[in-house]
This record gives C-alpha cells, sequence and structure tokens, in this order.
C-alpha cells in the first residue's frame, strides 16, 4: 500500500514536471519578448539582458514617437465593423436557408458553401483592381467591404438555426409576425451563443488580415496593427529594440485579455466545427 | 384576386377542380412573397460573394491564360502556355518544393507537440485548468507579433539562441543567411502561433473520450504509452484528420510570416507560393502568370477543403 502511495506521488510529481517545462516552452517567447521590452535599446545590443535597469521608457517612446495608437485603433475600428456587418448578413443568410422556401435553396447553400474552396489570397489581383476602381484603395470600407459575410459564419450560423423548434415558427406564424419580425424577436436572441461565437471569430480573423491591408493602405491614419508593426519595423531598421519590442507587446496584451475572457465562446465555436 | 371574391360569394361547395386551383393561386402568391424575402435575406451574401470571390476566380482563370504585357494588359491569348512555363521555371518548382517542405513540417511539428499537450493537459491534476489556459495562449498572438518575437530570438547577433550558443561556446547559427535554418525558423514561428488552436481542439477530443475505458485499460495493466497509440490515437483520428486539414489549408496560405521575417529569402529559400505569387503580380507585374500561379493554389485548397467536407459529412451522419 505504501509503495503504491509513492507511486502515485512520484506519478504527480513528474506530471507536475512535464506541465511545468511545457508551459515554459509556450510562454518563453513571450517572456523574452516582454522581457526584453524593459530593457534598454543599447543593453539589448551588447546581449546585456541581465543586471541592467528595466523601465517603462521603451512603451513610453513606442506610445509617443510611433503611430502605434492609431494602428491600434484602426485595427480596432476594422475589426468592429467587419464582425458587426458578418454577424448581420451571415445571420440573414442562414436565416433564408432554415426558414423560408424558395426555389433552388439547395443549389444557392451549396454555392455559398463552395466559396470556403477558393482561397481569397489567390483572387487578390482581381480583388485588388475591383477595390481600386470603386476608389476604396487605403480607405476603411475597401478594408471591410470584401469580407462582410462568410460562408464559414452562414454554415455555422445555419446549424445554430436548425436547433430551434418549428412549434417556435409556427406560433409565431400564427401571432401574424413577419419573417423580419421572427428574425429579430426569436431567431437572434435565441441563438446568441452561436452569434457570440461568430462575433470572436470574425473579429479575430478580421484583426489578424495581412495580405489584404498591406496591399491596400498606404497611409498611417488607415493602417492596421499588423502592417503597421511592418512599417516601424523597416523604419527602425532593427535598430531599436526595445522599442520594437514594446510596440509587439502593447499588441499582443489587449488580444490575450480578450482571449482569457473569450475562451469559453472560441471552444464551443471550436466545438461545433470540429470536435465530434 | 377576383377569384377569392367569387369563393366568398358563392354558396354551393366548390368543385374539386376550383378548389386546387385556388391552392394553386394561394401557393403562387406564398412563393411569391418567399421569394421575395429570400432575395432580401440572401441577397446581400450572394452579390457579395459574387463580386468578392466568384467574379475574381473566373477573372483569375480567365488572366491566366493571356499573356500582359508590361502596362498590365492582355496581348495575346496564351491557352496552357503560361502554366507550361511554370511548371519547367525552376524558380517556380524550387517554390512549389519549399512549400511541400514548409507544409509537412509545421503539420508534423504541430500535431506531435498538440498532441503532448493535450495528452499533458487532460490528466487531472490541480490547477489544470491553469495550464490549459497557458497552453491555448497562443491563440491570441498575431502574425506580426509572432514575426517579432521570433525574429528577436533568432537574430544571429544579439538573438538569445545565439547568445546561449556563446555562452555554452556552442558554433554560433546565422539564421538570417542559412537557407535551411531560415526555413526552420519560419516553420517554428508559425508552429509556435498555431499551437494554441491545435491545442485546444485536440484537448476537447480527449476530453470526450470515454473515461471508463482509462480504468479498463489501467485495470487491464496496460501502459500509458501502449495505450496513447493503440487507444486513444485511433478513437480521436477523426479530429486528428480535421486538425490536420485545417493546418495544411493555413500552411499552403502562409503569406505574412515569410514577408515579415525572411521576405522569401535567403536565396528564395522561403520564397512560398502566397510570397512568389504577391511577388510576380506586385513586384514584377506579371499578372498572366501570377494568375496561372494563383489558380493552381486555388486547385490545391479546394481538394483540401473538399477532404475537409467529406469528414464533416461523417460527422454530421453519426
Amino acid at each position: 500500500m505504501e509503495n503504491l502511495t509513492q507511486w502515485t506521488a512520484n506519478r504527480k510529481f513528474w506530471h507536475y514536471a512535464l506541465l511545468i517545462i511545457l508551459s515554459f516552452l509556450i510562454l518563453a517567447p513571450f517572456a523574452i519578448g516582454l522581457w526584453t521590452s524593459l530593457l534598454p535599446t543599447a543593453d539589448i545590443s551588447s546581449g546585456h539582458l541581465f543586471g541592467g535597469s528595466i523601465s517603462l521608457d521603451n512603451y513610453w517612446a513606442a506610445l509617443t514617437q510611433t503611430p502605434i495608437i492609431r494602428y491600434l485603433v484602426n485595427s480596432v475600428l476594422i475589426s468592429l465593423y467587419t464582425m458587426l456587418l458578418q454577424l448581420f448578413f451571415c445571420s440573414m443568410a442562414a436565416y433564408a436557408f432554415v426558414f423560408i422556401n424558395f426555389k433552388h435553396r439547395d443549389f444557392y447553400f451549396y454555392l455559398v458553401l463552395s466559396t470556403m474552396m477558393l482561397p481569397f489570397e489567390a483572387e487578390v489581383i482581381p480583388n485588388f483592381q475591383t477595390i481600386k476602381a470603386f476608389g476604396l484603395l487605403n480607405s476603411y470600407t475597401g478594408m471591410v467591404l470584401p469580407f462582410m459575410t462568410s460562408a464559414f459564419g452562414i454554415f455555422m450560423l445555419r446549424q445554430a438555426f436548425k436547433q430551434i423548434p418549428f412549434e417556435l415558427k409556427e406560433a409565431c406564424d400564427i401571432e401574424g409576425l413577419s419573417h423580419w419580425q421572427f428574425y429579430m424577436k426569436c431567431v437572434l436572441p435565441y441563438s446568441r451563443l452561436s452569434l457570440y461565437t461568430l462575433a470572436a471569430y470574425s473579429f479575430l480573423s478580421a484583426w489578424n488580415q495581412y495580405l489584404w491591408p498591406m496591399l491596400t493602405t498606404f497611409s498611417d491614419n488607415i493602417r492596421p496593427v499588423q502592417v503597421g508593426l511592418r512599417e516601424l519595423q523597416s523604419q527602425e531598421t532593427f535598430n531599436n529594440w526595445g522599442m520594437i519590442q514594446a510596440s509587439a507587446a502593447i499588441i499582443v496584451i489587449p488580444t490575450l485579455i480578450v482571449l482569457y475572457f473569450g475562451q469559453h465562446y472560441f471552444k464551443s465555436g471550436l466545438n461545433e466545427g470540429a470536435v465530434k | 384576386m377576383d377569384e377569392s371574391k367569387n369563393i366568398i360569394h358563392e354558396t354551393r361547395i366548390p368543385t374539386l377542380a376550383e378548389n386546387t386551383g385556388l391552392f394553386k393561386k394561394t401557393k403562387m402568391r406564398a412563393q411569391r412573397t418567399n421569394r421575395r424575402y429570400a432575395l432580401l435575406f440572401l441577397g446581400p451574401s450572394i452579390l457579395l460573394l459574387a463580386v468578392f470571390i466568384f467574379y475574381p476566380m473566373l477573372k483569375t482563370i480567365y488572366l491566366s491564360l493571356f499573356l500582359t504585357n508590361g502596362s498590365g494588359h492582355n496581348t495575346v491569348f496564351a491557352g496552357l502556355g503560361n502554366y507550361a512555363a511554370l511548371l519547367s521555371s525552376p524558380g517556380y518548382l524550387a517554390s512549389l518544393m519549399s512549400t511541400l517542405i514548409y507544409v509537412v513540417g509545421v503539420w508534423a511539428l504541430t500535431l506531435a507537440l498538440g498532441l503532448i499537450l493535450a495528452n499533458a493537459a487532460s490528466v487531472k491534476v490541480r490547477a489544470s485548468s491553469f495550464f490549459r489556459t497557458i497552453f491555448s495562449s497562443t491563440m491570441g498572438v498575431s502574425i506580426s507579433v509572432s514575426a517579432i518575437f521570433w525574429l528577436f530570438i533568432f537574430n544571429p547577433s544579439i538573438g538569445i539562441l545565439n547568445q546561449i550558443a556563446a555562452f555554452l561556446h556552442l558554433p554560433l547559427l546565422n539564421w538570417a543567411t542559412d537557407p535551411n535554418l531560415a526555413m526552420i525558423s519560419v516553420i517554428i514561428s508559425t508552429v509556435w502561433m498555431n499551437l494554441g488552436f491545435a491545442f485546444l481542439v485536440l484537448f476537447s477530443a480527449f476530453q470526450s473520450l470515454p473515461l471508463s475505458l482509462y480504468e479498463e485499460t489501467a485495470i487491464e495493466g496496460v501502459g500509458p504509452v501502449y495505450r496513447f497509440f493503440h487507444v486513444t490515437i485511433p478513437l480521436i483520428s477523426p479530429t486528428l484528420f480535421f486538425v490536420s486539414i485545417i493546418t495544411f489549408i493555413e500552411a499552403f496560405k502562409s503569406f505574412g510570416l515569410i514577408d515579415l521575417m525572411t521576405a522569401g529569402g535567403p536565396n528564395n529559400a522561403t520564397n512560398l507560393l502566397v510570397y512568389h505569387i504577391y511577388q510576380n503580380a506586385f513586384l514584377n507585374g506579371n499578372y498572366s502568370q501570377a494568375s496561372a500561379e494563383s489558380v493552381i493554389l486555388t486547385i490545391i485548397i479546394a481538394l483540401l477543403t473538399f477532404l475537409q467536407f467529406r469528414y464533416l459529412e461523417r460527422k454530421v451522419s453519426y
């Protein structure tokens, strides 16, 4: 018996050791980045990483000498617009696929679904020309317009709307509610959780856009943060590492906080899409 | 409208023929309203997809069949000439090869590390939710942040790795100029960024395994390693398949990390497919060849997505 408790205790110890080592590996890039963001650039360049003075000077420099705040505001606005519009248009389309009977419904559904097979990265040339022809280069509208709906969002919400009991639809029909009223008063509130999940996903994917903003933005007052960092990097030409690390930290900390509080929705979204 | 009025005023029971006529009318009217509503609800999405996905796809195919001149205008119909030129161009074949190495490297590492993390986190100990949060934390990291963190780690002169190497009197590695090391550094940064997602999905799959399974195998004296490979892996194979496909698709579409970390270099070692398209189209103005490359990329992604649909279909039919 004593042997057994000894064995379990040992196992527990090794298990914790493994968890801690893995955590270190995952966190190391964060830790290195955050630590160096507190050091003077001279210390970083001379390899003097420990024992020097630490301060928030790099953060102050990043906030005052670079347009990083402007980049962040741009990113937040672009991601918010994309998210709200995607929630609206995807839920409308999903509603049509679940609650409206019309000719060739399945055909349209597969048509929408088929767009998941076509990568946006392969279509940037005509899309660039389209946005240019609309006169929307270097504008919020040009950044949001191509992403106002998504096959993934429509598919996900369609699955969610199918869970709504048909009796509810019948009851609303008897009450004389129109499609629009039923959509606003019943369907959207009923599928709140799925809408939150899509909100989290669309926000995050807009936030992480890189190729499209790189091609279509030319000025700091439109440029989102992902491309903004590229701009800083090329201007500073790797010299001011302390400030670059501080900029990276300024960007990653809010997303980590959002992720921490939103992890429940990410997980439920993953479960809907992925896990049996 | 007239017919319905008639019905109300008539006292005799309508014949079957009249009845079905009325039925048809109302049905048709309902269909017309439905069509209006369908247009209202679905129209905007279909229009957006048509303008920003279907039209560009057709345009890309069209462009890929012509030769373009210096100002980007189509000149001569080339048929499949652009494709033939691509498949015999050493630059493109090298890019295809680099992409395959990158994709397979990213896939293998993401899956292996994801499984290790998911396995470690699924044993119930105190504070396990704390470790779960850490393991999924890289989901909050965007391309530019990941690139900056790793650029510093890999930096040949002041980076952490070479400082450790110098401290231990190991040979210094030049990650910026050595093609193989550049590829490895890009793969590592991508894997680190992907890992949070892969971990979460695999972990959820582990959670859905029946607990009794572990107890039974423990009683039968099956070791944890044997159990992992012969019981757990087969049971979560659908999820493994799903994560693999997603990882493949994302890796084939990689652009941002390449642009930030290596710009395709050194010596084109990390010039992956999307970066090659970007260079051809937006730096060299060679739209027709870039379009042909885009079509090839689309075929690859479409095949992978098709496999993913097959998986989802099977899942739904369970």
